[in-house]
């Protein structure tokens, strides 16, 4: 436990979390809820200690859950970020059936998070971008108009600079877009290419929904004819023309001159990708292919060589005659002389699908592509803020909810077994159960499976019907001994809610009973009692008027023990 | 909880190490930690870093890395505040914050924190309970200082250097020896505002953000009270009205929790008992609407011909028209260590330059010109003219020379200090102490206001 300030600190937390009879009283919950909140010792560290023990606690009522927010809502005001996130993340759990509520904490909490985003601790200031990415995700205009702070400066650390980035590329929206994109623009053309290309990625995944005026920039940086900028902007020309088909045309026209810039393997394939897919609209193309054919000897990525096959035929379907003689040239090279046997393999493919007949190559390579908006719409969904709400102020934002998956899957591999990596990641999701609840839950599973209802009533001539009607469930066969006392037995069954219908007197043999009970579901169980003294044996026959063996059989073991404890005091 | 707490120098050498559980392996994380930090991919971050099943946090703070591991997926937003809380508390008991300081003092470091974090659990990080457990005395260093020699004044006669504390007096631990009664009592107060701004090409300002803090490190003994006067023309929010003229507005504020509000509202007065150490008393921020001009206004023009062989010409005319004062009413005011930092396209082989005064010093590095101007007085403008020679520049789209930047040059970032200078105008009118020390020594009070630039960029 750890230390919270003072000794009644202590005490009165454990009361009120750990007591069911507080807990099951609301008002007396609520005071010491209350009491522990008010108290004036509890410094920050406390008050983030309290907030992750309420998480434990689930209101039953809705008015009840409305006065703890009421009770909590000073935290939301604290000077400290983690008691203020420690709060947000309470009030999202708790609110869990209530959007509107989560939008006003998340309303509320926009400010200290802004601060924090403006801290002057870097460390401080990146768990925050990371938070303000998370509401992002299920907001997406939760921060548009506070644009101007996420721009970066200069002197900010690089993964500071990348997540901010990041949080631009999520915020934009009609209103900011241009000061946006004017702001991407300067960092284009950074020191640094990581940063620089990171900017480029952002403006592409922009133009999904701004495409004119992406385009636009991407086209001028083209003429920089920088090559860590010119191969960035051509991979977002790829995705570009695979996801907005309308904006092909521009990509087309961009497309001519930037080969002399291009030197890596992923800008080259994005830009033979290109050539090969709408070489149809950009009329160099066959003669750029032909110059990366020339050069094929020299290439050493297989990955561009493999795309410069695919290209190649694709092209040569679209234009024949300049593609023919240098699809040969480049086919006789793969097979012959290529010592890569994926990129020898492929050239073979392609070479024998062009043997099987022109047309019906052209119909496997160029059909039409499945279908692109469909990816666009995932993309954008929005994920409801439940579903990170447990994992609100933890690491897993911060780590990025992919990269703690993979984290979190080793290290119950090497280390804890299965189990732990959810524990770990929740550790506050086992809720209390108030001790009533719990008493509750813990009959069900047995009500579920027989509840006699306690004054059930049937007559005798409905009772012989239904007997006559209904065939024997269930016969068994309980020792015996000694005469029976009918009314001993009647009290008995009368106990666990068995009615006696009829039964012979004392001392008749052989001694008959007619019992009948009735379940919560309204199954009828009605049972005969023979005694034969001669052979010391209680025979039972039961039968149900629904058939439903696990009832039966509860119902038959309610009777055994009946009897047998009957049994036993004659004995 | 926190498995482990260590602190490396920026070189990597652990200077302090503490396991509090006992669940992880032995002093070599420290060493893997670093390992990991300057291995690490430049896209990702270094704050958080994952090993087995340890995650390593840590702050940089005066060059040094405070580090925690846990394994638990605890809370990051209060595990950063502790250690930054940490870093604070270390500074004030060892004076200041450094290499040298902690490993001066290492039996005070350990004791602080046996006594912060217990089995991995926060205990209490207040300077007044500590107090009473720490035994162990701060080992400081003093480096002879004229200034010790030069405030004692002839005949006894005030001098100026008495009425101006050195900047490094506040960097002494709080608890000071009990033999040595030559300790002052004193009150160090600063107002601290970081300014970014953003300038279109045009001179259109496009964004504006002040964040302030008014900071207090208090020698006086616990308990005494103590009262800040801020300008009563200082409002909140944007609806807020008070005083005549156009006041002073801040959008938010936040106090710690030790302030008494109770004269706020009325006089702008903030009531509060501070612990000894260092404590924020008030954080604000303003955005967007700025009571008072920008403290640099630049006026870059730039002039690029068509064809490789001509020079990119760039002249950058820089004023500093201060705010409030048109030149005259503040003479005294300046700005300190002003540094130009210009990204220039690729390929830049040559720059010459002519410079408005002798002292500024401008220079080509990573890409960039950095042009430092060590002191600029107020109401001044000055200007340089760099000329660079950039080979296989695409000329202008236009015909003939153009106004408008080449690609990759720019923008231009101001780094700068202000100090006697609050870009929100907000002022300290007062310092009153309740306390009454036992005997003649009047508790020495020094305020300070300073801006100082956060990012201050200029488009071109």
């Amino acid at each position: 436990m750890p230390y919270l300030g003072s000794e009644d600190v202590v005490k009165e937390l454990k009361k009120a979390l750990c007591n069911p009879h507080i807990q099951a009283d609301r008002l007396r919950y609520r005071s010491v809820i209350q009491r522990v909140i008010r108290m004036s010792k509890l410094d920050q560290w406390g008050q983030a200690e309290v907030l992750n023990f309420l998480l434990r606690y689930q209101p039953r009522s809705e008015e009840e859950l409305f006065d703890i927010l009421n009770l909590l809502d000073s935290f939301l005001k604290s000077s400290s970020p983690g008691v203020v996130m420690g709060a947000t993340k309470l009030f999202l759990i708790l609110a869990k059936k209530f959007p509107h509520v989560q939008t006003d904490v998340l309303m509320q909490v926009k400010g200290p998070l802004l601060a924090a985003c403006s801290s002057e601790s870097r460390e401080l200031c990146f768990a925050a971008l990371c938070h303000v990415r998370q509401i992002l995700h299920s907001l997406p205009g939760h921060f548009s108009s506070h644009y101007k702070k996420f721009f970066c400066s200069y002197s900010e650390p690089h993964y500071i600079k990348l997540q901010k980035v990041e949080v631009l590329c999520e915020l934009v929206n009609d209103e900011n877009v241009q000061q946006v994109l004017e702001e991407l623009r300067g960092y284009c053309t950074d020191v640094s290419a990581d940063f620089a290309q990171a900017a480029i990625l952002a403006i592409g995944g922009i133009a999904r929904t701004y495409t004119d005026q992406c385009m636009q920039i991407l086209t001028e940086l083209l003429g920089l004819r920088q090559e860590h900028i010119t191969t960035v902007v051509v991979q977002t020309f790829r995705d570009l023309a695979w996801l907005c088909p309308q904006c092909t045309e521009a990509v087309c026209q961009a497309l001519p001159g930037c080969e002399e810039n291009i030197q890596d393997s992923e800008g080259k394939q994005a830009l033979i990708w290109l050539l090969g897919v709408h070489g149809k609209r950009i009329p160099n193309a066959p003669y750029v292919l032909e110059d990366f054919i020339e050069n094929v000897k020299s290439e050493t990525f297989p990955a561009v060589k493999m795309e410069l096959l695919t290209a190649v035929l694709r092209l040569f379907f679209s234009r024949p005659a300049e593609c023919q003689d240098m699809l040969g040239r480049l086919l006789h090279y793969c097979i012959e002389e290529e010592k890569d046997m994926a990129v020898r393999d492929r050239g073979l493919f392609y070479y024998r699908l062009l043997l099987a007949g022109i047309s019906e190559a052209k119909q496997i390579l160029c059909s039409p592509k499945s279908d692109p908006s469909l990816r666009l719409l995932e993309d954008q969904a929005e994920r409801p803020v439940n579903s990170w709400a447990l994992d609100f102020n933890t690491l897993v934002p911060v780590y990025g909810k992919a990269r703690w998956a993979t984290l979190s899957k080793c290290q119950g591999v090497e280390h804890h077994g299965p189990e732990l990596p959810n524990t770990a990641a929740f550790p506050t999701s086992g809720p209390l159960i108030p001790e009533e609840n719990k008493e509750s839950v813990q009959e069900l599973p047995d009500s579920g499976a027989l509840m006699l209802i306690p004054n059930h009533q049937l007559t005798a001539e409905c009772f012989e019907k239904t007997w006559l009607s209904l065939k024997v469930a269930h016969q068994q066969v309980f020792p015996w001994q000694g005469a029976v006392h009918p009314d001993t037995l009647q009290m008995a069954l009368q106990v666990v809610n068995i009615q006696t219908i009829a039964m012979s007197r004392a001392g008749t043999q052989p001694w008959k009973a007619y019992l009948s009970a009735q379940d919560d579901t309204g199954c009828l169980f009605l049972t005969e009692l023979l005694l034969e003294p001669a052979n010391l044996q209680m025979q039972i026959s039961v039968k149900q008027s629904e058939a439903r063996t696990e009832t039966l059989k509860s119902f038959i073991s309610v009777l055994e023990t009946v009897i047998g404890t009957i049994g036993d005091i004659k004995s | 909880m926190i498995s482990q707490f260590f602190i490396l120098s920026s070189k990597g050498d652990p200077l302090i190490y503490k396991d509090f559980r006992g669940d992880s392996g032995g002093r070599d994380v420290a060493e893997l930690f670093y390992r990991k930090l300057t291995g690490l991919p430049g896209d990702e971050s270094p704050v958080v870093m994952h090993h087995d099943d340890r995650h390593f946090i840590h702050i940089r703070h005066s060059g040094l890395y405070l580090v925690a591991t846990t394994s638990e997926n605890i809370s990051p937003f209060s595990l950063l505040e502790l250690l930054s809380r940490l870093a604070t508390l270390l500074g004030d008991y060892c004076g200041s914050l450094g290499e040298a300081t902690i490993s001066r003092n290492v039996a005070l470091v350990y004791e602080l924190l046996d006594e912060v974090l217990d089995y991995g659990y926060v205990q209490t990080t207040s300077t007044e309970v500590l107090r009473n457990f720490i035994q162990t005395e701060a080992v400081v260093s003093k480096p002879f200082s004229l200034f010790d020699l030069s405030s004692v004044g002839l005949f006894g006669a005030e001098t100026q250097q008495s009425k101006v504390a050195p900047s490094s007096a506040a960097s002494r631990p709080v608890l000071s020896s009990r033999s040595d009664q030559s300790q002052k009592n004193e009150v160090f107060l600063d107002v601290v505002e970081r300014l970014s701004v953003l300038i279109a090409s045009n001179g259109s300002l496009l964004k504006v953000d002040v964040q302030g803090e008014i900071r207090l490190k208090s020698f006086l003994p616990s308990g005494s009270e103590m009262r800040i006067g801020l300008t009563e023309e200082f409002c909140v929010g944007k609806s807020e009205l008070r005083g005549y003229g156009p006041g002073i507005r801040v959008d938010e504020v936040s106090f710690h929790s030790s302030v008494y509000l109770d004269e706020f509202e009325s006089h702008r007065i903030l009531r509060l008992q501070p612990p000894q150490g260092e404590l924020t008393v008030m954080r604000y921020q303003l955005s967007d609407d700025l009571p008072s001009p920008l403290p640099f206004r630049l006026f870059p023009s730039v002039q690029w011909d068509r064809g490789s062989g001509s020079p990119v010409v760039t002249l950058m005319k820089m004023g500093c028209g201060f705010p409030g004062t048109d030149c005259s009413l503040l003479p005294c005011s300046q700005a300190l260590n002003v540094r130009l930092h210009l990204p220039l396209p690729r390929g830049v082989v040559s720059l010459s330059q002519e410079l408005s005064s002798p002292e500024q010093k401008a220079e080509l590095g990573e890409g960039a010109l950095r042009w430092d101007l060590p002191r600029v007085q107020g109401g001044s403008q000055l200007s340089g003219l760099f000329q660079m020679d950039v080979p296989g520049l695409p000329g202008p789209p236009g015909q003939g020379p153009s106004a408008s930047a080449p690609l990759g040059l720019g923008p231009a970032s101001l780094s700068f200090e202000l100090p006697r200078h609050t870009c929100s105008g907000l002022q300290v009118r007062f310092l009153r102490l309740a306390f009454r020390p036992c005997g003649n020594a009047n508790p020495h009070k020094w305020v300070r206001h300073l801006s100082h630039s956060d990012a201050y960029v200029i488009r071109i």
